[in-house]
């Protein structure tokens, strides 16, 4: 897991300048602070197209990267082997995947495809991409998101019941945030594939409806995922367990978990909010893994499959869907954060 | 690494007392010491293991031995043995120096574009270092995994493949890093105080940006190795890695993979190994960066 931007280490020091509870923007003038909302919502708007460009153009080039003529190559790949092939058959496909045009058509088409959805056809399947993607990714999100939701708990949990207490406990709180942090996902997957499914018969070994399907494949994603971000949080979380407006809360008579809860949490989750978007991607790389481990459906063992075989458009067309999940969190994210915090509408 | 290992206990007791004399100005994470020694001692062992294997191994690590296969752990065999026989310890012992070189390979290839890419976004003239930024944006949207995945569709899966896979898929995110890293020495006091006494652009950025920039790299460095290792070992779970006769670390994940039920050790001793290794790479790399921060080396 790469850490990510700066962003989350500006944080304290933005807490820390006006450390108050309440959303005390000294805004003048709604209008004004309208217009500025409205051009950082397009401005980001702008930058994601180009990010759903740059990606979709990757994605091209790397159908272009296999080396050796194209038409062979699809012929290949449907027949699992290398043979030289007839004119006749080269032509078939030339047509069909219109490899005669000039690279910049090509390009414009598959551009043109992208924008309405059509992410080209499998090499391999005889069918469009979409359709293979499309009966496939419903379950992968399930997972990715209900992990992440699952992350989110444990981590909520862990962070409020250790941060800021006896060293011990504090440390204690640090070391399992690093060990779980770095659990390759194939290796907790399969630990807890053992002890639950395997050891205790809790749920189902493979596969399994609804649920108890769910949840182990689930918390395989969580549990790295709840480490990592408890990191930034922890950090957030004990700087303003420090500021002014817990000891006034606590002057007046409130309970520490009560503090904990209502005034400090939400300052502590700013990063983690960040990391979220984030973690859409890290959660679908593991996703590939668990669903392998698990024989759960979804794209990941549409991807593994199609990387073998090298299917390159469903390959792509995965990665360029992905990409544009991406994006589309980190721009839910963008938002969520001027909701969370008021003090950034106005920056 | 093991280098750092004698210099690291020396200097702790001063700096300790010296904190508790002054009042800290931020509230220190209490460093448990041991656990960084235990990581140098991981690594030592695995850098051993990597360079001689033989003087760790108990067994030969092809040895088939049909009468003992798929043993469980216990005195003859440290690990169990697989489904021929042979000896899951030395096998892990003899696969340290492909996993290692696969590792510190995909590190050095990320690391090294991060280099390029990151300074380009932090130092080049305004239209260069935007369409570099706008070009680390793009590949940070595709997840490390992904990324990696086609570039083995493109080049077939081999180690080689993977060293650059993994490496390049996971670049961005140290670009990123660089970059900030280089900005923050570009706006710090002592280039301010080196522009204000009229030193040369060029002079300003050998003596104090780069230095100061690349410093922390280290301990990026030995946290890349470890997450290389596991992103690496994921693509041999995956298949699409070297191939299960080879015992690299992944390789052997790959092939117990098939004996989850009967042979549990077969994959979860090599997970185990990998967990470690991983750990120990991060534990060191987390107490450079803290040295650094806090500035006593």
């Amino acid at each position: 897991m790469t850490p990510t931007s700066s962003t989350e280490l500006t944080l304290p020091a933005v807490a820390a300048a006006s450390a108050g509870g309440a959303p005390g923007v000294a805004g003048d003038g709604g209008g004004r602070r309208t217009l500025a909302v409205g051009r950082r919502i397009v401005s980001k708007l702008l930058a994601a197209v180009l990010v759903l460009w740059g990606a979709a153009t990757a994605a091209f080039a790397a159908q272009l990267a296999l080396p050796g003529d194209r038409a062979t190559v699809i012929l290949n790949v449907r027949a699992g082997q290398a043979i030289q092939r007839t004119p006749e058959e080269l032509a078939a496909i030339n047509e069909q995947y219109g490899l005669t045009n000039p690279v910049v058509v090509q390009y414009l088409n598959y551009l043109g495809g992208l924008a309405r959805g059509d992410l080209g056809a499998s090499y391999q399947q005889y069918r469009p991409v979409w359709d293979v993607i499309g009966e496939q990714i419903g379950a992968t999100f399930a997972l990715t998101f209900t992990g992440i939701g699952l992350a989110w708990v444990l981590m909520v949990l862990w962070v409020t019941l250790t941060a800021g207490r006896r060293p011990q406990v504090r440390a204690l709180g640090t070391f399992v945030e690093t060990v779980t942090a770095g659990l390759p996902p194939y290796w907790l997957g399969i630990v807890l594939l053992l002890v639950f499914a395997l050891g205790l018969g809790w749920f189902p070994v493979i596969g399994g409806s609804g649920l108890q399907g769910l949840l182990l494949p689930a918390l395989t994603l969580a549990i790295p995922l709840a480490g990592f971000m408890g990191q930034a949080t922890r950090s957030a979380f004990e700087t303003a367990l420090t500021q002014p407006f817990v000891i006034s809360a606590r002057m007046r008579g409130m309970g520490d978990l009560a503090v904990r809860l209502r005034h400090v949490l939400r300052h502590a989750v700013l990063p983690a909010v960040t990391l979220s978007g984030w973690a859409l991607g890290a959660t679908i790389s593991g996703a590939v893994v668990v669903e392998t481990i698990f024989t759960r459906p979804g794209i990941g063992k549409v991807l593994v499959a199609a990387v073998n075989s090298q299917d390159l458009p469903v390959v792509t067309g995965i990665v360029v869907v992905i990409a544009a999940a991406y994006v589309a969190a980190n721009l839910l994210v963008d938002v969520a954060y001027t909701v969370i915090d008021p003090r950034l509408r106005t920056s | 690494m093991t280098a750092t290992a004698p210099s690291t206990t020396p200097p702790v007791p001063p700096s300790d007392t010296a904190t508790s004399t002054t009042p800290p100005r931020t509230r220190r994470v209490p460093r448990l010491r041991w656990s960084v020694a235990l990581a140098v001692g991981v690594l030592a062992f695995f850098a051993l293991a990597a360079i001689a294997p033989g003087l760790l191994a108990t067994h030969a690590p092809t040895a088939l031995d049909l009468t003992s296969s798929l043993r469980p752990p216990g005195v003859d065999h440290w690990f169990g043995t697989d489904e021929s026989g042979r000896d899951l310890y030395s096998r892990v012992v003899f696969g340290t120096r492909e996993s290692l070189s696969i590792g510190l390979g995909a590190a050095a290839v990320s690391l090294g574009l991060a280099l390029v890419l990151g300074s380009l976004a932090a130092l080049a003239g305004r239209f260069v270092s935007g369409s570099v930024n706008r070009l680390v944006e793009i590949l940070f949207a595709f997840p490390t995994l992904l990324f990696a995945l086609l570039l083995v569709a493109i080049l077939g899966p081999s180690a080689t493949t993977q060293i650059i896979a993994v490496g390049v898929g996971s670049a961005p995110g140290y670009a990123r890093i660089v970059r900030g890293q280089i900005l923050a020495a570009r706006q710090s006091g002592y280039v301010e105080a080196a522009t204000a006494l009229g030193h040369p652009r060029g002079l300003i950025l050998r003596q104090h940006i780069i230095p100061n920039a690349v410093r922390p790299l280290v301990a990026i460095f030995t946290l890349c190795v470890g997450q290389s290792i596991v992103w690496a070992s994921s693509l041999s779970f995956l298949g699409l890695g070297v191939a299960p006769p080879s015992s690299e670390w992944g390789a052997l994940l790959d092939a117990g993979r098939s004996y989850v039920t009967h042979a549990p050790w077969l994959i979860v001793i090599p997970g185990l190994v990998i967990v470690v290794l991983a750990l120990a790479a991060t534990t060191i790399g987390k107490d450079i960066q803290a040295r650094l921060e806090s500035g006593d080396e």
